[in-house]
């Protein structure tokens, strides 16, 4: 149960960027020293910002880009040594956007059964049969064979997508986002189906998501992202519970509620989201942190593991000073780094909060 | 009542609602666009005159007889049009008509061979800069720079004296040099389906960079290919008639249109159907070519229609 199937040791991407013009290149960290491993039959969720390198990791996960530094292992074996068609093998993504992750100039035969040929599958006159089968699994009549993509509707066209990637039956399925393309009436079916089949096949998921709620139904174990880095890892139940790291605090307080008069949930992420070809010096996240200390923009905050994962913050490190003071003067801080327009937001929801409840 | 029961059993239940395949829809498309319709019966028209310039043809297009030069064609009024030389004869006494329907083949053998070697040259570095982008698109704008910065008649014109001109030698110098624009358009709709998803599916599968060339990304961007296609081939219809108008193309007495222009322009003034006739022919072909390759865009890429 415990073996590892994909295991990512300090993984790092950096992009070259244009500064602007005549101003050269920068780097851009991705994806800065990430770990992880992902035990065979769980669900990994991976959550974060938009930006925070949820993407770039899977990508990398999948082969499509090669680690800056770093090692990325499936089942033991560095993805970039192996032969494609082996990764390919035992891994499969399931992309967000059903209507760019099928071409559109092929049938749905073509797109079910491609994996086959690729693979060199030595009868191709069951091809037909197994394509059928596995779209039946998942839910689609085999009459939609010879129709092409544009005929079906976006929940259909994403059990295309996960016909196409399971029917070599891979042990690994990396979805990125594969709910936020859809309707709401209809991300649930394709949830429920990829848990069916996960049963069905003994799937190993890494879900990638920034909708909470899609991850604390799928996932056994969650990691949380930002700015290219594991902030916090937990099983789901701890995490939901009890967040440790600030920003899961503040990312699980942004969740709309459906109470009218509440407004919106005031997150303390005032500040924009911070440009992440100049990050903030020590922890990265402390310029929107509620609970920010002195030693916050000094220091790079140390790894903590606990028993249901680690969390990389300096409140849960030994030498950190009572965090109740430093948090007054932290919020305070914290406040005069908001920019204009995100102090007057923020007032204004205040506002209307108030104004709906005088109602 | 009745009308209920008639209107729910005309009504198709909902799973035997389907769209039209792509294909239908597209011959819908085709069938309904003015341009196409018009544009191809125009090219066909031509394309058979080209085909059957032996059979149909009233006369041989060398033949010249001296003492019936100039007749002018049947609807004029005069005593020396006849039914024997429906669009007159030239300065030679060569049978015009004759020469127009041979003159056709040239046109659109020219016309087609140098949009193929173009067509080949362009795309195969269009795709290639778009697909791998970096240092071979780097490369290609560059040899893409080279290219444009060259006057295409003069280096033609240069070409031609040197080497010496036949249609062989039109036909490759013309290939050589219009194969920007193919490779402009490539590169940029190459760039665009290759950042769709279905190409990084595909790379996940484990597909070869030629497979996901082949088979993603070439169905994705043949219809901005056509379009290209067509334009160049009118566009090297016309270089040929300039070069050949400048008697640096195809030779006397080959009956190319543009040599028939060039020929006729010492009797513009007394004669000048000479002029109109294998005018108003080239007119027609590009027309008719820009017609179809508008209307080829319209119907492949609706939401690209301005």
């Amino acid at each position: 149960m415990s073996k590892s199937v994909i295991e990512v040791a300090e993984a790092t991407k950096t992009f070259m960027i244009s500064a602007g013009f005549m101003r050269g290149k920068m780097p851009l960290h991705a994806v800065n020293g990430v770990s992880i491993d992902v035990q065979q039959g769980e669900v990994l969720g991976i959550v974060g910002e938009s930006g925070c390198g949820k993407t770039t990791l899977a990508r990398m996960m999948l082969g499509l880009l090669d680690p800056t530094s770093g090692a990325i292992k499936v089942n033991g074996q560095p993805v970039d040594n192996v032969d494609r068609l082996e990764v390919a093998r035992q891994l499969q993504p399931i992309f967000q956007d059903p209507y760019s992750s099928l071409n559109p100039r092929k049938s749905i035969g073509d797109i079910v059964t491609l994996p086959l040929k690729v693979q060199g599958d030595p009868d191709p006159d069951t091809w037909k049969r197994r394509a059928e089968e596995m779209m039946e699994m998942v839910g689609l009549p085999s009459r939609v064979y010879n129709n092409f993509p544009s005929q079906l509707s976006g929940g259909q066209r994403q059990r295309v997508a996960i016909a196409r990637a399971l029917i070599n039956r891979p042990e690994i399925v990396i979805c990125d986002e594969p709910t936020s393309a859809l309707d709401v009436s209809v991300q649930s079916q394709i949830l429920n189906l990829l848990q069916d089949l996960r049963k069905e096949f003994g799937l190993t998921y890494i879900i990638i998501s920034h909708n909470l709620a899609v991850v604390e139904h799928m996932a056994t174990r969650v990691a949380v992202m930002y700015l290219g880095r594991v902030v916090e890892q937990a099983d789901t139940e701890t995490l939901f519970k009890s967040p440790k790291h600030p920003y899961t605090e503040a990312l699980l307080g942004s969740v709309l509620t459906p109470v009218p008069g509440l407004g919106v949930p005031d997150t303390h992420l005032g500040a924009a989201y911070p440009n992440p070809i100049d990050p903030p010096s020590g922890c990265t996240f402390h310029p929107r942190c509620a609970k920010v200390m002195d030693c916050c923009s000094k220091q790079f905050p140390p790894t903590i593991p606990n028993k249901h994962g680690f969390v990389e913050c300096h409140l849960y490190s030994q030498d950190a000073k009572p965090p109740k003071v430093a948090a007054k003067r932290g919020r305070a801080a914290a406040k005069k780094a908001v920019n204009g327009s995100g102090a007057a937001q923020k007032k204004s929801r205040k506002t209307r909060a108030r104004a709906s409840r005088r109602k | 009542m009745t009308d209920a029961t008639i209107g729910r059993a005309s009504v198709p239940t909902a799973q035997e609602i389907l769209e039209p395949s792509p294909g239908a829809m597209l011959r819908r498309r085709i069938f309904g666009h003015a341009g196409i319709v018009i544009g191809g019966f125009v090219l066909l028209v031509i394309f058979l005159m080209a085909l059957l310039a032996g059979v149909i043809s009233p006369g041989d297009p060398y033949d010249q007889v001296l003492d019936r030069k100039l007749i002018p064609p049947v609807w004029f009024d005069s005593p020396k049009a006849t039914w024997e030389h429906p669009f007159g004869t030239d300065a030679l006494g060569r049978d015009y008509l004759t020469r127009l329907f041979y003159g056709a083949r040239i046109s659109l053998l020219i016309g087609f061979s140098a949009m193929l070697i173009s067509g080949i040259i362009g795309t195969t570095l269009g795709v290639l800069a778009g697909y791998f982008g970096g240092r071979v698109d780097m490369v290609v704008n560059f040899i893409l720079t080279t290219r444009l910065s060259l006057p295409v008649i003069l280096v033609a014109l240069a070409v031609v004296s040197l080497v010496g001109s036949s249609l062989t030698v039109v036909i490759w110098v013309l290939g050589l040099l219009i194969w920007d624009r193919f490779a402009v358009v490539m590169r940029s709709a190459t760039q665009q389906v290759r950042n769709l998803e279905f190409v990084a599916a595909a790379q996940a599968l484990g597909c070869s960079k030629t497979r996901i060339i082949m088979t993603e990304i070439m169905p994705n961007i043949v219809n901005h290919l056509t379009v290209v296609a067509t334009l160049e081939m009118a566009h090297a219809i016309l270089l040929e008639a300039a070069l050949s108008f400048l008697g640096l193309g195809v030779q006397p007495p080959e009956p190319s249109w543009g040599l028939m222009v060039s020929e006729a322009k010492g009797l513009m003034f007394f004669d000048a159907w000479l002029i109109t006739i294998p005018g108003a022919a080239i007119f027609a072909l590009v027309l008719s070519i820009n017609l179809l390759g508008d209307g080829i865009r319209d119907v492949t890429a609706p939401e690209n229609r301005n």
